[in-house]
């Protein structure tokens, strides 16, 4: 009795007694909500493109901030390292594409997964290589960034809002309205969907699959690159974030793994959910639900939706 | 339309053929806005070869998937061997008898050719779990008892030599005629084929020809098949249903369905 | 020459069905088996014994079980190292409360406890396919993973979170606990090994193996031909989390002594995933040849520095692994996705006709 009590009731009833506590754990899921967004954002790109679930997105997002901090840290000013950090992506595609896309063409689905699977191994050995293992902070004052934070008085009792995770939930905006328009209004945005709609059909009609595979993974690298300046900004750059960005996964089954709009609105969804049940349900199965919940969450969604929210319906032909 | 009494028909040349064996009323298929089939009505007898004909997007492949029970029409009915139902589990299917091959050729290409005629022979193995754990012993004579059988399709299909090579390496033609071993492997009372002649040559064709001529001879297996070859259809078939659209425009033997004016129409008179 | 096939003829069906059709095949498998069984355990020294041998074994059986569920049924699982843990934690679990009883049978048991689970968490794959799976096995891993940490129960309510290995014996030999020589260990895995990578061979080649094959390669046309997919799929789930159960336990009654629940935590997932994918999916070999790689990588890289003279940290070597690893990956994937076990069959037809070159 008391157990139905505790989860049917009493959650709802703490919500209600205490708004603004209900408030400040919304806007933390929110705010987590928008980073899972943004590292699903790079994942859409690259399946949107190319049909890989880039596994190794996670490791740009860690490997693009590295660089950034690694670079102010030798003494180059922030908007500087700022530059050179997105040069350091663009690289990286540049040389992803032609090390290993380019010899993976044909290859189907899991076996490209895997191979992804292998780079960012790859990436995580030589990112601690080359900037060493210990976390390191953002340089976030640096580049711009607002840091404090303002305190609300709301629904009776107060609700603190950081400016970053304000600035984040902006940029995010930005970031999505610009890769929107970027797919839909300009002739290589127009050449990406043609590549993620038929490889083939896209090169009959002269698009360069290189060229086009260089262009996403380097925009995927932009997103990293903003991913990890946002989430280091929060907690501090380290490798154990790139297992967080196997939360993506719930994210773009929620909401399709080729929709931009998707990503964000799943995101949300995970983000705010998972923080809900934690804080609200999590006293009665103990600490550290939100290592799994997401995915509890994505695989029911699999069973009556497979293919998320804004995906296109699969009908299988003999 | 000729007299397809109860009882049976006389074939163009010469054969008796008799009963019903397959019956669709009305079946109706619709995908979202697209109607594939359109409240078409005809029957397969015992023992005789259908050839199911028409223009490209017809409906022929919609109408093999609705009697195999991969699709679910909307409307109608389907009475097989006197039982009737609407819907059916492809696993069903299989089981009262009826197997198929597929346009995309549809084989297991990590496998051998011997696997997959093997693969056939699924339903008709039943050594449980444990006998498979241990092989040696009653699953392994089991195994052995229809690899005899799967020899014999072997045998009959001329493909000794390819036994063992994996599927996905052999050319196209190879791999249809193993495809229909497949078939074959499940000793079907009903064997749907799926253009088993597209892609291949001259001399392929008349081979793949024979062997279903032969099926239908030897072993008394009904046939219903698509094809778009003319010639092939008016050897091969008994009876002729010709599709369009989703539609039934005709329904008779092939001499009589030739001079259709409907299906010239359908067709614009060309047949290749 | 040496591994002609002239004068070989199979005049049975039974005989062309052997396993092992070719003289020299069973040879040298009899060899293989002389060499683990006698050379190894008196020559080998403690070293090799416990830290290549014994979790080369361990890890090449629970790739035999993910191979089966990934390899040849088309199943792709990231949930292996937490069906370990259920096999681990199942296991301790009995010896709490059978200490009397037969260890080497408490392991064997332990496994159905992991089958059980891998069949509940394989429901989802009668109806999510193909890459979406792998969020359904993430779940399982993290999952278990928490579950692991949250019921005191299962590792008997200790402070510390860890299970240690208490002394057992089998046949009234101590086989566990610190007393345990290396040698007897190894014997009690290999045996192990050796029975259920039999049983996994027996499966793979009669009509359950044919089953998950069709799965794997055209689940529609499977279905059309009769097969059950939710039968192949749980069997496949069922079998495979059962060997991966009892390499977990394995793993920590015979080679660790001890364990918390970062051993069966999702790094091990992904270790168990590219000895698979490295060794050759869909082929017994490859998952010994798979473990084998990955395993004796890393001790060999370590041992560079050391024989070269070089002053390299720990940690760096560490980080080189990783990378060559990682690069290697990629590179059997785009050279020979078939992984190791193709590179070995293409060695023996070379072999077949040496010295001739075709």
């Amino acid at each position: 009795m008391e157990l139905l009590y505790n989860i049917f009731a009493d959650p709802f009833v703490q919500m209600a007694t205490m708004p603004d506590f209900l408030l400040q754990v919304l806007w933390e899921g929110f705010v987590t909500g928008t980073l899972y967004a943004l590292i699903a954002l790079g994942y859409v790109l690259i399946f949107k493109a190319s049909g890989v679930f880039n596994f190794a997105q996670g490791i740009m997002v860690v490997f693009a901030a590295l660089s950034l901090v690694g670079f102010y840290q030798a003494g180059v000013p922030a908007w500087l390292a700022l530059l050179l950090a997105l040069g350091v992506m663009g690289l990286m595609a540049i040389g992803i594409e032609r090390l290993v896309l380019r010899h993976m063409v044909n290859q189907n689905e899991i076996i490209l997964f895997m191979a992804t699977i292998g780079l960012s191994y790859f990436l995580i050995g030589s990112g601690e290589l080359i900037f060493g293992g210990e976390t390191k902070s953002m340089i976030t004052e640096e580049l711009g960034l607002p840091t404090g934070s303002t305190v609300l008085d709301v629904a009776g009792g107060i609700v603190i809002l950081q400016h970053i995770d304000v600035a984040a939930a902006v940029i995010a905006g930005i970031l999505v309205a610009a890769l929107a328009f970027f797919f839909n209004k300009t002739r290589i945005g127009r050449a990406l969907r043609a590549v993620a709609d038929d490889h083939q059909a896209a090169l009959s009609v002269g698009i360069s699959l290189n060229q086009i595979w260089a262009v996403v993974w380097f925009a995927a690298g932009i997103v990293a690159l903003a991913t990890g300046i946002m989430w280091g900004a929060r907690s501090d750059v380290s490798f154990a974030l790139q297992i967080v960005a196997l939360k993506a996964l719930p994210v773009l089954i929620l909401g399709g793994f080729t929709s931009i709009p998707g990503a964000i609105i799943g995101g949300l969804i995970i983000g705010m959910g998972e923080k809900l049940f934690e804080v609200y349900w999590g006293g009665l199965m103990g600490s550290g639900v939100e290592g799994w919940f997401a995915y509890v969450i994505a695989l029911i969604f699999l069973m009556f939706r497979p293919q998320g929210l804004f995906g296109e319906k699969i009908i299988e032909r003999v | 339309m000729m007299d397809q009494s109860v009882e049976g028909y006389v074939t163009e040349d010469g054969r008796q053929i008799g009963g019903v064996l397959m019956e669709l009323k009305n079946i109706t298929l619709r995908f979202g806005g697209v109607v594939a089939i359109s409240d078409i009505t005809f029957d397969i007898r015992e023992g005789e070869i259908r050839a199911i004909i028409g223009p490209n997007g017809a409906g022929k492949t919609s109408m093999l998937n609705v009697i195999n029970g991969f699709y679910h029409p909307q409307e109608g009915q389907i009475t097989f061997r006197g039982e009737t139902r609407s819907r059916m589990k492809p696993y069903e299917a299989a089981k009262q008898g009826i197997s198929r091959t597929f346009q995309n050729v549809a084989l297991f290409t990590g496998m051998t050719t011997l696997d997959n005629i093997m693969a056939g022979r699924t339903l008709k193995m039943h050594k449980n779990f444990f006998w498979q754990m241990l092989r040696h012993g009653p699953a392994l004579e089991e195994e052995i008892e229809h690899r005899r059988k799967v020899e014999e399709i072997i045998d009959f299909l001329e493909i000794e030599h390819i036994r063992r090579t994996p599927v996905g390496q052999l050319p196209y033609g190879l791999q249809k005629r193993v495809e229909l071993g497949r078939a074959l492997a499940a000793e079907p009372s009903l064997l749907l084929l799926d253009e088993p002649m597209a892609g291949m040559n001259v001399e392929e064709k008349e081979d793949m020809s024979r062997f279903i001529l032969d099926v239908n001879d030897q072993l008394g297996t009904t046939i219903a098949l698509i094809e778009h070859d003319m010639g092939v259809v008016m050897d091969l078939a008994d009876r002729v249903v010709v599709l369009d659209y989703g539609k039934k425009i005709a329904d008779g033997l092939p001499s009589e369905v030739q001079n259709d004016q409907a299906v010239i129409d359908a067709y614009l008179g060309v047949p290749h | 020459m040496i591994y002609r096939e002239a004068g070989q003829f199979r005049t049975s069906y039974k005989q062309d069905s052997a396993i092992f059709p070719i003289l020299q095949d069973r040879i040298a498998i009899y060899f293989y088996l002389f060499i683990a069984f006698i050379v190894i355990p008196l020559f080998g020294s403690d070293f090799f014994i416990n830290s290549m041998m014994i979790p080369f074994l361990v890890f090449a059986l629970a790739s035999i079980g993910l191979n089966i569920l990934t390899g040849y049924t088309g199943q792709i699982s990231l949930g292996t190292g937490a069906f370990m843990g259920v096999g681990a934690y199942s296991a301790y679990k009995l010896t709490t409360y059978f200490p009397e009883a037969n260890i080497i049978l408490l392991v064997m048991l332990s496994g159905f406890f992991a089958a059980a689970i891998g069949m509940v968490f394989g429901l989802p794959s009668l109806r999510i396919k193909g890459f979406y799976l792998v969020v359904t096995t993430l779940a399982a891993q993290f999952f278990l993973e928490w579950a692991f940490i949250r019921i005191p129960w299962l590792y008997n309510y200790n402070d510390s979170g860890a299970i240690e290995v208490p002394q057992r014996e089998a046949f009234g030999i101590i086989v566990t606990g610190a007393s345990a020589t290396p040698t007897v260990r190894y014997l009690v895995v290999l045996s192990i090994v050796v029975f259920l990578t039999w049983i996994a061979s027996n499966l793979i080649h009669g009509r359950i193996g044919r089953s998950w094959m069709m799965i794997r390669d055209m689940d529609i046309a499977a279905e059309l031909i009769g097969v059950r997919p939710l039968y192949a799929k749980l069997s496949a789930f069922a079998v495979s989390s059962y060997i991966a159960g009892v390499a977990g336990a394995l793993m920590v009654f015979f080679w660790l002594g001890a364990a918390e629940v970062e051993s069966f935590d999702v790094n091990h997932s992904f270790l168990i995933l590219f000895m698979v994918i490295l060794g050759g999916l869909g082929s017994l070999v490859g998952s010994f040849l798979g473990a084998a790689f990955i395993w004796m990588l890393p001790i060999v890289i370590r041992a560079i520095p050391k024989m070269t003279g070089l002053d390299i940290n720990a940690s760096t070597v560490e980080q080189i692994n990783f990378m060559i690893i990682g690069a290697l990956i990629v590179f059997f994937l785009i050279i020979e996705p078939h992984g190791l076990a193709r590179l070995w069959a293409i060695a023996k037809q070379k072999l077949r006709v040496w010295p001739f070159p075709y």
